[in-house]
């Protein structure tokens, strides 16, 4: 393993028609203004002319609505009121063309959802059931930090394989099984490349690397005590401008939280799952009408910390970010996870 | 994979209306399938979510006691949509349940010492659990003192009020039944509020006594500084606390305090590891 080939353009196109023989392959599309995934159709191709999608991949293994379970509520049948599986599709399915911060981003989440104690069994079937064929940039973003996030433009964390667009052709790294797995059905030739290529990936990588100027500093994060950060004076400044649209944790590829809720149609019914979001007062509203985060400051609060203090505590894994930028291009108010990450960084109580 | 949001099925049982306003009632439940039953084994302290097909799960003390077979025992206040409807069912009635869930209070450290209960309100169902437990002649010689100090608005608010009489006439419990007021002459227990009575009859700290504290916010943060005062140390103030809840095993993401999930981490916390935590609750 570890090889780098080379694809032309034109096999790479061939290939990905083979690969869908065995996979559901899922890909950046532009739709409207902005790329976004979704499933392709036999014969459609990855559109990989992109900086990076508008949402995260984080949908392809963990959906915005899922269903979880079916009952009837008919009580002239046996098991009325009696939640049921549902039969879910894990076959094996491709994500082509995800950047390397959004793979990053499944290796961070995959803490929350796969625990010594439990087993979150939807999340955990589809990441099994997919294999990641990343796209590494170029080009970065003006607002991507991820070289100081524990990512990078070229890296392979989380990733299968690796596609890096030399011009006029691709290469390719294979870097687990399921890289290798993809490559045989995919049929590109699996010639290993020579050193030159190699070679060539790392010249890239540095030049990307080199075109990121923006970073955040952590190292200070995990010393810090808790309830100091909690009570610190910038909070209210951070929070002054924020209008709680939870965007920010919409388009987030570290962002988990998710409701659960049951839907009716008539006699049956489901239980699904949606995303949530830690800006909305219902989150934490209490039956009783006490609300914990009740007001604004509250609630970026809890974001920003869950992100660069709670995460770090307890997973001894670094942030809950990637450095994708995604939170600081769509922010309506121009709030910065740079600038949050460097107050709690340097504050001293 | 087993699958920690399939609730198993169970059945009504029982139904109990316990207080005078009407809005809280004990639901017995037993389990439809035998296995699930033997699969449910639970310590005093520990919830269960209760789900209702159409309505949604809602995270519910245990009030039973593992040492009561056969049937499971939760006593809800009505609130809201789930509890509303939960409210309207009948007997004979299927519904779900996920757990057990969550820490429960440290039987295992709290052998061989006193135990003084603190519960106010409706906050007393994972508090009569606890009773139920200790009382067990199996586990009553493991815990030296056991006093309860249980308050409510009036007395036709106390819930188990048949349980707390047979309580009081027993000599191995310490009963402080207390109401906020009364106009009843009959009434032969204490008035006044919790925090006044833990002050006036609970024993005082030390190293060997321990209270578990449930109750609403306003009660533990009066109860707190005559704690302090009668020398009880934080390690050994065991709280029991609540938040809004969804999975319940700690992946959804509401229900933290700092790093801790109520749901998993909790809902059992010392007040010394509540000291250590924002105050956000």
């Amino acid at each position: 393993m570890m090889n780098v080939i080379t694809i032309n353009k034109q096999d790479w196109a061939r290939g990905l028609e083979r690969a869908y023989d065995s996979y559901r392959l899922f890909g950046p599309v532009k739709q409207d203004e902005f790329h976004n995934f979704r499933e392709l159709v036999k014969g459609e191709l990855p559109d990989l002319k992109l900086l990076n999608t508008r949402l995260s991949a984080k949908s392809m293994v963990y959906p915005q609505s899922e269903k979880l379970f079916e009952f009837t509520l008919d009580e002239n049948r046996e098991d009325h009121h009696i939640l049921k599986e549902i039969h879910k599709d894990y076959s094996s399915r491709a994500v082509i063309g995800i950047r390397p911060c959004d793979a990053k981003a499944f290796l961070l989440v995959k803490a929350n959802f796969d625990t010594p104690e439990y087993k979150d069994p939807y999340w955990i079937q589809s990441y099994e059931a997919t294999t990641l064929v990343g796209y590494a940039c170029n080009t970065p973003c003006r607002t991507c930090f991820c070289t100081t996030a524990g990512c990078g433009p070229f890296s392979e964390q989380g990733l299968d394989m690796l596609l890096v667009d030399a011009a006029d052709h691709y290469l390719l790294k294979i870097i687990t099984q399921k890289g290798e797995k993809f490559l045989n059905a995919a049929g590109w030739s699996s010639t290993a490349e020579s050193d030159a290529a190699i070679h060539k990936i790392e010249t890239m990588k540095q030049a990307a690397e080199e075109k990121i100027t923006a970073g955040i500093s952590t190292d200070k994060l995990k010393d810090k005590k808790t309830t100091e950060l909690f009570e610190a004076p910038f909070w209210e400044q951070v929070a002054f401008a924020c209008i709680n649209c939870g965007t920010c944790t919409y388009v987030c590829p570290t962002c988990w939280c998710f409701d659960i809720q049951d839907e009716t149609f008539g006699r049956s019914g489901i239980r699904m799952r949606n995303w949530d979001s830690c800006m909305y007062p219902l989150f934490t509203l209490h039956g009783s009408g006490h609300n914990p985060r009740n007001i604004k400051i509250q609630r970026v609060r809890q974001r920003f910390m869950h992100k660069l203090k709670y995460y770090v505590d307890k997973y001894g894994n670094g942030i809950q970010c990637v450095g994708c930028g995604r939170c600081i291009r769509h922010c309506p108010v121009n709030i910065d996870i740079r600038k949050v990450c460097d107050l709690m960084n340097n504050f001293e109580a | 994979m087993q699958n920690p949001y399939l609730p198993y099925p169970v059945r009504i049982e029982e139904i109990i209306t316990e207080t005078e306003d009407k809005n809280l009632k004990t639901f017995k439940l037993v389990f439809i399938n035998p296995d699930d039953q033997k699969k449910f084994t639970y310590t005093p302290g520990q919830f269960a979510e209760l789900s209702v097909a159409g309505k949604g799960e809602i995270p519910i003390g245990i009030a039973s006691s593992p040492t009561e077979k056969g049937f499971l025992m939760f006593t809800i206040n009505k609130v809201g949509l789930v509890t509303s409807h939960i409210h309207a069912m009948k007997v004979g009635d299927i519904m779900g349940i996920r757990g057990p869930l969550g820490n429960w209070y440290p039987w295992d450290v709290m052998e061989g010492k006193n135990v003084v209960i603190i519960g106010g309100g409706f906050a007393f169902t994972t508090l009569r659990s606890s009773i139920i437990y200790m009382l067990d002649p199996d586990n009553r010689p493991k815990f030296k003192d056991i006093h309860v100090i249980y308050g409510a608005r009036t007395p036709g608010m106390l819930l188990y009020r048949d349980e707390l009489a047979q309580w009081e006439t027993r000599d191995d419990i310490n009963m402080h039944i207390t109401v906020d007021s009364t106009d009843d002459p009959g009434w032969k227990y204490n008035i006044g509020f919790v925090p006044t009575i833990t002050d006036q009859q609970a024993p005082p700290g030390n190293e060997e006594t321990y209270a578990i504290i449930c109750g609403p916010p306003i009660m533990i943060k009066f109860t707190q500084p005559v704690l302090d005062k009668l020398g009880y140390v934080h390690d050994n103030i065991i709280m029991s606390l609540e938040m809004r809840m969804k999975c319940g095993i700690g992946i959804c993401g509401r229900c933290n305090i700092g790093k801790e999930y109520v749901c998993k981490d909790g809902p059992v916390f010392t007040l010394a590891q509540l000291n250590n935590m924002p105050k956000e609750y």
